[in-house]
């Protein structure tokens, strides 16, 4: 595991933001964290940076403990929290040079970056004449500059227009397939996650609702039998009766979990022989975005 | 101690386009460039004066108010470029996450915050020194070179600056903690002209306050100044460095500097 905490709490006064957190980021994955805004994302991210003092439970990165590797570890991640933190008076790349020194890595590194982020036209155009997204790329560019073995990245793609947004996505499954890096990457946009990350991690009130693969996640979202019927109370007692499971019942519709189409023309049949009269039957597969907002919703 | 340089240097870089820098050196230089002007424009009033004269109402001038308002002001407006220049831009979680401990920081900003109190001081003695043997040069009729002040300057800034460490740490954990402007320039308004009334009364306790050490540091030197007709009828200057105010001064320097740190590891980084 790259990332692992255990029982991770942290209070601001008397007000838990962070609830008992136990991440799992193995190597090689980009994890998505992800959480409505103020679920809890930036303060966990600043607790693995040690911006924060751990109050309670433990942070292992690359399995060393954070509090006494701070240095080592640190070397070894780079990070863009929040609006990226650029000197407004100096230029893109007079930032990434100053930087540099502070990290002992050589200025031809510097130019490497601002290629990589395409920041070469606006090199020596003060940063505070950039546009958000410029910032924001100078940021994943100040995040690289050490050719680090882990990102932590939060809501990278902030103020970003959609090529900027697609721009960074391909970056980072590129820093991933390609070189091998590990990527935290928070966000409170399920859209974004679902298209880039391998592991997801879900988050509200400071609590982890959800963590596994993304695949894990997909799993979750069952297909559902929707049947729109006459009286949805009793055809789902009925149902109950004769041993189909009924997953949810409203006034208008209820739910039995999908097999196949035979099971469904099954149903119809059964309901329709029994004088329950069905206006509408279909197969339904809650989307992830509903899935999550029912997961962040719930909690 | 290789982190506390390269963020010496990172403090350097970062400044050194910015006002933080520059006013250190463009102070000494504008003032005593209106002060070569004003001596030169009055050299005819002033020629019949012996060169010590010349040269105590030359650097005096400065001194005067060096120690009441100028020096304090410009420690005041140091502290807080030095440290909003992270506030602006939103740059203390990127300085407390990199590789590099957080006392390495945390010092290097601080002695960078001292370091330009020194060089603007020791250019106060450079340029004092440049104008007026440049004035003897221009108006040959000034007897500038017939003292030389050089020594007692530099142990006179030196000392000032000896008593203005004790006022540097605080306004620099005041600027390092309030985000804005006018905290940290009003409590040091308020201090220096508290500290200027306390030390210009007499008031016995003014040792123990730090605004009033650089006030402190000059009238010492006024009363040392009459004291004594040295040999061959010049004044001789004593400047004495270990006064109870400048060890006051110093111990308040350290004790903030170690509380600022604790600060700084307890303060979560926004």
């Amino acid at each position: 595991m790259v990332i692992r905490t255990e029982g991770l709490t942290f209070n601001f006064g008397d007000q838990t933001v962070v609830k008992s957190l136990s991440l799992q980021v193995p190597e090689g994955a980009i994890y998505g964290f992800l959480g409505p805004n103020g679920a809890g994302k930036t303060t966990t991210i600043k607790l693995l940076m040690n911006l924060l003092k751990t109050q309670h439970g433990s942070i292992h990165i690359f399995e060393k403990e954070l509090q006494s590797n701070r240095i080592n570890i640190l070397s070894q991640i780079g990070s863009l929290i929040e609006q990226p933190a650029i000197y407004l008076h100096l230029t893109g790349k007079e930032n990434l040079l100053n930087r540099a020194l502070l990290l002992e890595i050589p200025a031809k590194r510097v130019d490497e970056m601002l290629d990589l982020v395409h920041l070469k036209d606006a090199a020596n155009k003060k940063a505070g004449q950039y546009s958000l997204g410029m910032k924001q790329r100078l940021g994943i560019g100040l995040a690289l500059l050490s050719d680090p073995k882990l990102l932590i990245l939060d809501e990278p793609t902030n103020g970003l227009d959609p090529n900027g947004i697609i721009e960074v996505r391909e970056l980072l499954i590129k820093l991933v397939t390609k070189y091998q890096k590990t990527v935290f990457v928070s966000s409170h946009l399920l859209a974004e996650i679902e298209r880039m990350a391998t592991h997801v991690g879900i988050i509200n009130h400071g609590e982890l609702l959800f963590q596994g693969s993304i695949e894990e996640l997909q799993a979750l979202s069952q297909p559902l039998v929707q049947i729109e019927a006459e009286n949805t109370v009793d055809a789902a007692n009925f149902l109950k009766k004769n041993k189909v499971d009924v997953a949810d019942v409203n006034e208008h519709q209820l739910f039995v979990p999908y097999t196949d189409k035979k099971q469904m023309g099954e149903i119809n049949a059964l309901l329709n022989q029994n004088g329950f009269t069905v206006y509408s039957i279909g197969k339904q597969q809650k989307d992830l975005e509903k899935l999550f907002l029912a997961i962040t919703q719930n909690a | 101690m290789k982190g506390f340089i390269l963020s010496f240097r990172s403090e350097f870089y970062k400044t050194r386009k910015t006002m933080a820098f520059w006013s250190s050196v463009l102070l000494p230089l504008l003032l005593c460039l209106l002060l070569f002007i004003g001596f030169y424009s009055k050299s005819d009033q002033i020629s019949k004066e012996p060169g010590v004269m010349l040269w105590l109402q030359f650097s005096g001038a400065i001194l005067g108010i060096m120690g009441t308002l100028i020096l304090p002001m410009l420690i005041v407006f140091v502290a807080y470029s030095v440290n909003n220049i992270e506030h602006k831009a939103d740059t203390w979680k990127t300085l407390f996450s990199l590789p590099i401990s957080k006392l390495s920081v945390y010092g290097a900003k601080y002695f960078y915050a001292f370091f330009l109190i020194f060089v603007c001081l020791a250019l106060f003695v450079l340029f004092t020194l440049g104008f007026g043997n440049l004035l003897s040069v221009v108006k040959p009729s000034l007897r500038f070179s017939e003292y030389h002040i050089e020594g007692v300057l530099t142990r006179v800034y030196f000392k000032l600056f000896l008593a203005s460490l004790g006022i540097l740490s605080i306004q620099f954990l005041l600027s390092l903690l309030f985000r804005d402007f006018l905290k940290p320039m009003g409590i040091g308004f308020i201090c220096t002209i508290s500290g200027d009334i306390l030390a210009g009364n007499g008031w016995k306790y003014a040792y123990l306050f730090p605004y009033s050490h650089p006030f402190l540091a000059i009238q010492s030197l006024e009363q040392g100044k009459n004291a004594k007709p040295g040999p061959g009828g010049m004044p001789e200057i004593a400047v004495d460095f270990f006064t109870k105010d400048i060890g006051v001064s110093l111990a308040i320097a350290l004790l903030v500097f170690v509380a600022g740190y604790f600060i700084v590891l307890k303060k979560s980084v926004k």
